[in-house]
């Protein structure tokens, strides 16, 4: 009897506790800034293209193979524009067979690729998730806003620095 | 009615035993499993365990991807567990190239295996205390649970699939504010291990319904190739982190619950008491981290010289094994790997037979069986 007794009271207690769902469609949940979402595309604001030069890299480190891609000559390199001497022309990712494991992100040099924080990306279509080019930029310019984006490679040149500073200074 | 009966010729009526289908999709068998029941009245006379449904090939897949690829599938493998899953592969390969984890790589791993572990124990609390009628719990212990997969979405970046444990060490150091997640993600989980084990550990019903159920004893056991709790609920101590002290397990100290009668109460309990024990050695782990790198290699391809490995680890359900076999390519030559639940689960039939049909769902609970683990 005392068991179930006191099985009851943790019962009651809990009664007065505030309730820890989320209530998710009206209300969506806030989610952690290292979030895997969705992978997709940044935009380089600085010269007006994607980071993407379509090096092939990540499509090749997919365990799914869901990525496909075509890179083209770069025409703001020839204005002197942009040291990218080539850039991504086609991009598609199909989302139905990203299992969300982050290696393309990984290993991209060019910190061209991201997790986003997107995850609802369910449709009526059975390819409407092969997302495209525009459609993986615009994820990623969202996210880059969302979360105030550095690329990772100036990222971690500043805290080379900082510690050769520390060196130096020490 | 008396005369009805009378008239019956008694001595020549026939009872044919029924068939009975549990599953694919019946609630208590944790994923898609079938059970085949023959059955007289409320009594099992067999069962037939039909495993499969969930067969991915995984063993196969394994052949057919690099090594750093591997590791995804491996997380697919126990889905309640990943961390561990991935934690007996990287040390597979580990062993084989002679690669030296750093400490505090080490630290984190241990730290998030054994969160991982306590996340596994509390899923399967809540969903036997369901198997046996309890509907409580499993509302207390996914919220538990829940504080666990947050904390893990803050650190990995992924709740379950979190690919984070690397060949060489973890994917990245873990956030900056790591140390406040943690001790009051302690704090709340110790409180709401206590609620639970409250909740149901000696309820009445409870006890009554899962005592004296589905006994077996440690040689059948053995013979079955029981490990884990399952079998150190029948009375043997023997936890392959202590047999067989595995990266800095020999830092920490903790106890091995062990139970005697090796019914459903003491495979319950057992796992209970091991959750206490993971949280102390989670707070050993967390008091004694220390600085440096967390990766001890670049960022290069990883390509195992020729030979093969076992590897050996603790999981939540029991021993994990890998035998890696390498090739000196890129991609491993084959992996296998022995799961733990598959062994609990063969022993089933045993261990259902003229048992009542509801404390068929009780025992099949109790053995904490993962599909994905089973089918592969
Ligand atoms: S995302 Fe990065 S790795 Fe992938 S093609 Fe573009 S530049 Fe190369
Ligand atoms: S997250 Fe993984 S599965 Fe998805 S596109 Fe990137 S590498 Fe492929």
């Amino acid at each position: 009897m005392l068991g179930s007794i006191k099985g009851m009271l943790v019962t009651l207690v809990s009664t007065f506790r505030k309730p820890v769902t989320d209530q998710y469609p009206n209300k969506p949940r806030q989610v952690e800034p290292r979030y895997m979402g969705f992978p997709a595309l940044t935009w380089d604001h600085s010269v007006g293209e994607p980071y993407c030069t379509a090096c092939m890299v990540c499509i090749r480190q997919c365990p799914t193979q869901c990525m496909t891609a075509t890179m083209k000559d770069n025409p703001l390199h020839k204005e002197e524009k942009s040291s990218r001497r080539k850039i991504v022309d086609v991009f598609e990712i199909n989302l139905n067979r990203c299992i969300l494991c982050g290696i393309c992100v990984e290993v991209c040099n060019f910190d061209a690729i991201v997790m986003s924080h997107e995850y609802e990306h369910s449709g009526y279509e059975r390819n409407g998730d092969r997302v495209a080019l525009d459609g993986l930029l615009e994820m990623g310019t969202t996210y880059q806003k969302k979360t105030n984006w550095v690329p990772p490679s100036e990222l971690k040149k500043a805290l080379k620095d900082d510690l050769a500073l520390k060196k130096a200074t020490d | 009615m008396t005369n009805h009966m009378d008239q019956m010729d008694i001595e020549h009526t026939q009872s044919v035993d029924m068939m009975l289908n549990m599953g694919p999709q019946h609630p208590s068998t944790h994923g898609v499993f079938r059970m085949l029941l023959r059955i007289d009245g409320e009594v099992v006379v067999d069962a037939e365990p039909h495993i499969g449904y969930l067969h991915r090939g995984s063993e196969k897949l394994c052949e057919g991807e690099q090594y750093h690829q591997v590791v995804t599938l491996f997380d697919r493998l126990d889905y309640i567990s990943n961390f561990n899953n991935e934690w007996v592969f990287c040390r597979a390969v580990e062993k084989l190239m002679g690669v030296e984890v750093p400490q505090r790589a080490e630290y984190i791993r241990v730290i998030l295996a054994e969160l991982n572990r306590i996340a596994s124990h509390l899923l399967f609390l809540g969903t036997f205390g369901l198997d046996a009628g309890a509907m409580t719990p499993v509302m207390f212990a996914f919220r538990a649970r829940e504080r666990i997969q947050g904390f893990f979405e803050a650190v990995s970046g992924a709740r379950m699939m979190h690919n984070y444990f690397h060949i060489g060490g973890v994917k990245e150091d873990v956030p900056h504010n790591f140390n406040d997640l943690l001790s009051s993600l302690l704090l709340d989980l110790r409180k709401d291990v206590e609620e639970c084990d409250r909740l149901l550990s000696f309820n009445e019903v409870f006890v009554a319904r899962t005592k004296g159920v589905g006994e077996i004893d440690l040689e059948t056991a053995l013979d079955y190739g029981w490990t884990g709790p399952s079998l150190r609920a029948c009375g043997l101590e023997y936890d392959v982190r202590k047999a067989e002290p595995y990266s800095i397990y020999n830092l920490f100290e903790f106890e091995v619950p062990v139970a005697r009668d090796g019914d459903c109460w003491d495979r319950y309990y057992v796992r209970v008491l091991e959750m206490y024990e993971s949280l102390s050695i989670i707070e050993q782990a967390f008091s004694g981290i220390p600085d440096g790198p967390v990766m001890a290699l670049g960022r290069r391809l990883i390509r195992p010289p020729k030979g093969d490995v076992y590897v050996r680890a603790e999981n939540p359900r029991g021993e994990i094994g890998v035998y890696l076999v390498s090739d000196g390519t890129d991609k491993p030559y084959r992996v296998k790997v022995r799961p733990p639940s598959f062994c609990s689960l063969s022993a089933l039939r045993h261990l259902v037979r003229d048992t009542y049909i509801a404390d068929a769902v009780v025992i099949l609970g109790s053995l904490d069986i993962v599909l994905g683990e089973v089918d592969r």
